[in-house]
């Protein structure tokens, strides 16, 4: 799968500016090429998919078949089971949705859609990748050095996560904490050169509303991130210190508050979840506007819609944290913020289907995927309005009512838009056409499935089953054989869906192999990526034919014109 | 030979400059965050008033003004930079990177006196924050001055004279954060 | 039962979940008042959403798309419109969730007839009961690990406490729910209105044991209540009030 990027930079006319420095496959490690630095986030990033799906898979046979040995990995302890809940939300979040949303899709993107050859700073660019392999190696370390991998939940509340006489983890909690703060710090290097180049390296003409949604949320979601992991970096280093060296920050008996941490985590942790929604709402946008034909409905709402959501987004944090020991006034003042949120998130979604009004629309792979974000995403945002009602959220705090609600939120997000911008812009990465038969395979096998597994799982939340307990059978109404059947049945679900992603590799490998040529602009679509060679040389474009914008990224279906498309770098005809 | 990318300024603002209030934008969530839960839990213990009355007031205000005189040169180093005598930057640079060395030099003897008088980062709730946060900014000192060493050599030679004022930028702003750090750590007893 | 009443047993009635608090039905009407709001709302967009897609699909006649920007006003109000309703339904919802909130969280009620304190530790519940006179931190207090009874009907305050790590205490069956923090012990209320056997759960990971850290809440009758309360006074306590026996109250 690494192959790919090697054609990135070879055999292609443009080899006169080349790279001077390592060569061979060191060439690639030391690469300061964006597109580069993009398949090194996304490999890496699909592998730690993988490891987390993995421990989906044994925390998922355990919930099904409590003390069954598991396939490939054996017995599940009650602390292994922990450690398993708690990576596998950690490494979904911030070592997948992260690098493969906003990390390779914006290296991928942001240059060629701006129309420039490469980040403003191609060498923080590269660093910041490096932190983050590192920030991987520290994460997986921890899963296995002596005592096990962290297993405080991916929230790490003190005093539990402060103390290795509560954990029992002394070298997994601390690594943790080390792996994730490093992973900060590689997002905020890559956030800076996100969001300079968006600013300063446009091409010729492209003003600010020309410029891609997906950018604009790309970008937005980076200035989120940098303006709101501070205090939980902060927050990191009073953790480590904790836990370290025996300072009391969290701990009650030396004038410590345990709360402290959720503040700091949750002011971080409920702009996060904008963090990844955004680029995903962009991917899809810009699929939709392309195979619907159709010009975005609104795009100064869009925009304007997103920095509202993202503003707010800073002042919901505590609804994470109603019954968490908070002042309960308190709890009045987030209710009503985190429903306000609802209003922006409803208008995108709103602008999203009225897109689709009067288009022509083509049921592609990631067109297919694109329309699954919105359908699935709708059901993740409406039973978000439950937990947001503080009165509601009394019972259904740390269910699986949340669980089943933030994982139709995170899925979409996380796998949904992935595939959706991975088959999109698969031709212009690699230069080749994937089969859409088996495209249209894997994502029915995928969508159908992940419904299977969450819907029921609504059902447990409601009665009354709580997350991270590993074995139901000590309760007398949640052992009831329903319950169990649920739990069988959303545990099949998932392993037809981790099988089904066979296919999608099966794809890829053949369409690596054999798969038919894409020209420039296979899906005739109308921003400055598809004006280059797919995939794109050193340098994206000859630097002879920069490419000069004169119009926005959505003009479909122009009355007048014999294309439906218009791409942004087409000069104006002299008699219109 | 330079990507294109790096040559352009849309907004008319160099991008060295705009990455720099990009960076001071994340830092200053960091020490914010810090500082919110070091007030917050002051006004909850008033009995760390007891504790902070054994930082040395003298000491601290001797630092503030040896970061504020270094901060001085900072711009005179800038000044210099723009009429592109690169030699004269990099000595009011160096004058800079000497106060940086005095302040943590003082650190060092006010920790060593602290720390020799059983007044440790464990000692509570007080002593955590105050050796943290200092701590932080302390690293935020050496990060600023080992950089500015570089930009300072490049400088001598007359290359990247616009880094000056980049790196002038980053010391005002370790030099406010002490603003913060000093009444809050000091002054409140 | 009024129809609104009969709403607030919903989950009740289909067999999900029971409602055995004073309180739970209140929660219950939020959740099903929510989940018509909204439901309403989100089947109208998947519905549209559905028809959009299958009436605008290119159907290979060579029908261009039409070229809307949404930008005029005509337009616009498909989006102001919609969205200006949801703000109505947040006001609906915010609005019951305060008066639930407030019931539960807020307002005590007071002159309980019990006080128990609830305190967790790794990984264990430790129940004080009052005892027979109804106050808590005297002689007669019960104390149990993973058993809490309660007499049924009856209003108890509960002090909420922990001794090592965040644990927060949950009766599904109460809707009840609140984490225990080391340090600090929070006031609660429930009254129980049902009798039986009910699961105690710990809502937040409290490490290697979480998922042992369960425990019963016994509600029982008033009879059947005095006897536990009878039988498991401690001697010292019984001795010097013999007086004090829970008829003699």
């Amino acid at each position: 799968m690494v192959e790919p990027a090697v054609d990135l930079t070879h055999g292609h006319p443009h080899d006169d500016h080349e790279h001077h420095g390592p060569q061979g496959w060191l060439k690639y490690l030391w690469s300061t090429d964006h597109k580069v630095i993009a398949m090194q986030y996304m490999f890496t990033g699909m592998f730690m998919a993988m490891v987390g799906g993995f421990m989906a898979y044994v925390f998922r046979m355990q919930l099904a078949f409590p003390g069954m040995n598991v396939p490939g990995f054996g017995m599940v302890s009650m602390g292994e089971y922990n450690a398993l809940v708690t990576n596998h939300g950690t490494i979904m979040i911030f070592w997948v949705a992260m690098p493969v949303l906003l990390a390779a899709f914006g290296n991928f993107l942001i240059p060629l859609m701006v129309g420039t050859d490469d980040m403003v700073f191609p060498k923080i660019n590269r660093l910041s990748f490096q932190v983050f392999f590192v920030s991987t190696i520290v994460i997986l370390a921890s899963l296995v050095v002596e005592g096990g991998g962290f297993a405080g939940a991916w929230t790490a509340y003190p005093p539990l996560s402060a103390n290795e006489t509560y954990n029992l983890t002394p070298l997994g909690s601390t690594l943790w904490v080390i792996g994730v703060g490093l992973e900060f710090v590689a997002f905020l290097l890559g956030g800076i050169n996100f969001i300079t180049t968006l600013m300063n390296s446009r091409a010729p003409g492209m003003r600010a509303f020309d410029v891609p949604l997906v950018v604009w949320m790309i970008v937005v979601a980076s200035i989120l991130f940098m303006l709101s992991v501070g205090p939980l970096l902060a927050g990191a280093i009073m953790l480590i210190f904790d836990q370290t060296i025996g300072t009391g920050f969290f701990n009650p008996a030396t004038g410590g508050d345990p709360i402290l941490w959720q503040h700091l985590f949750w002011f971080f942790g409920h702009p996060e979840v904008y963090v990844v929604l955004l680029p995903a709402m962009g991917v899809v946008i810009e699929i939709i506007a392309t195979f619907a034909r159709k010009k975005v409905f609104g795009y100064r709402i869009v925009i304007f819609t997103v920095v509202a959501t993202g503003v707010l987004s800073f002042f919901v944090w505590a609804h994470h944290q109603f019954i968490a020991g908070i002042d309960p006034r308190m709890a009045n003042i987030f209710t009503i913020t985190t429903l306000l949120i609802s209003v922006p998130i409803a208008e995108l979604c709103f602008v999203y289907i009225a897109t689709l009004y009067g288009g022509s629309i083509r049921l592609t792979t990631p067109m297919l995927w694109a329309l699954a974000f919105v359908a699935e995403f709708l059901i993740g945002g409406v039973t978000g309005i439950f937990l947001g009602a503080a009165g509601a959220d009394i019972y259904f705090h740390d269910t699986y009512f949340v669980l089943a609600h933030f994982h139709y939120t995170f899925f979409p997000i996380a796998i949904i838009g992935t595939y959706a911008a991975f088959t999109y812009w698969f031709p212009k990465m690699f230069g080749k056409m994937m089969d859409d038969r088996l495209g249209k395979w894997h994502f029915w096998l995928t969508i159908i499935p992940f419904n299977m597994i969450f819907i029921p799982l609504f059902v447990l939340g409601m009665g009354g089953q709580h997350r991270r307990i590993s074995n139901y059978s000590g309760f007398s109404e949640l052992a009831r054989d329903g319950f169990q059947d649920i739990r069988v049945f959303a545990t099949v679900s998932l392993l037809i869906m981790l099988l089904a992603q066979l296919i999608f590799f099966y794809n890829c490998w053949k369409t690596w192999r054999s798969g038919p040529k894409a020209g420039k602009n296979p899906w005739k679509a109308n921003s400055l990526e598809w004006t280059t060679e797919s995939p794109p040389p050193h340098g994206n474009w000859h630097p002879d034919e920069m490419p000069v914008v004169h119009r926005g990224p959505y003009e479909f279906s122009v009355p007048g014109r014999e294309d439906d498309y218009w791409p942004q770098n087409e000069p104006p005809r002299r008699d219109s | 030979m330079r990507p294109i990318a790096t040559t352009r300024a849309a907004t008319g603002i160099a991008t060295g400059k705009l990455a720099v209030w990009w960076v001071l934008a994340s830092e200053v969530v960091i020490f914010g965050g810090l500082l919110a839960s070091y007030v917050m839990f002051r006004l909850g213990h008033p009995e760390w008033a007891d504790a902070a009355a054994v930082t040395n007031t003298y000491i601290g205000a001797f630092n503030t003004w040896v970061l504020l005189t270094s901060s001085l040169t900072a711009v005179l180093a800038h000044q210099a930079a723009e009429k592109g005598d690169g030699k004269r930057a990099a000595m009011f640079l160096y004058c800079t990177i000497f106060g940086a060395l005095v302040f943590l030099g003082v650190k060092t003897y006010e920790w060593w006196y602290e720390i020799s008088h059983g007044y440790t980062i464990t000692s509570n709730g007080f002593w955590a924050f105050y050796y943290t946060a200092a701590g932080l900014h302390a690293f935020h000192v050496i990060a600023g001055a080992v950089i500015m060493a570089f930009v300072a050599r490049d400088a001598a030679r007359g290359r990247e004279l616009h880094r000056v004022e980049l790196i002038g930028i980053y010391w005002h702003f370790v030099d406010i954060v002490w603003i913060f750090l000093f009444p809050l750590l000091y002054i409140a007893k | 039962m009024g129809f609104l009443e009969r709403l607030g047993h919903f989950f009740d009635d289909i067999g999900l979940i029971r409602i055995g608090s004073s309180y739970a039905a209140d929660i219950d009407f939020l959740i099903v008042l929510v989940t018509l709001v909204v439901g309403v709302w989100f089947v109208a967009a998947e519905l549209i959403f559905v028809y959009f897609i299958m009436k605008f699909r290119d159907k290979g006649d060579g029908r261009r798309a039409d070229y809307i920007d949404g930008k005029n006003k005509r337009h616009k109000k498909w989006i102001t419109y919609p969205h200006l309703a949801v703000l109505v339904f947040d006001v609906l919802i915010i609005v019951v969730s305060f008066n639930v909130w407030h019931k539960i969280k807020l307002d005590l009620p007071e002159n309980p007839d019990c006080v128990i304190r609830v305190t967790g530790q790794q990984w264990a519940w430790i129940f004080q009961h009052c005892g027979a006179d109804g106050e808590l931190d005297t002689a007669d207090d019960i104390y149990t690990v993973d058993e809490l009874h309660v007499e049924n009907d009856k209003l108890y305050h509960f002090k909420l406490e922990a001794k090592d790590v965040l644990h927060s205490f949950s009766v599904p069956v109460w809707r009840i729910k609140q984490d225990a923090i080391p340090g600090r012990s929070i006031t609660g209320w429930f009254q129980p209105t049902l009798t039986g056997e009910f699961d105690v759960q710990c809502a937040e990971i409290c490490g290697f044991g979480h998922t042992v850290m369960q425990g019963t809440a016994f509600v029982e009758t008033a009879e059947e209540h005095a006897a536990w309360v009878a039988a498991n006074t401690p001697a010292e306590a019984a001795t010097p009030t013999a007086d004090n026996t829970p008829s003699a109250r």
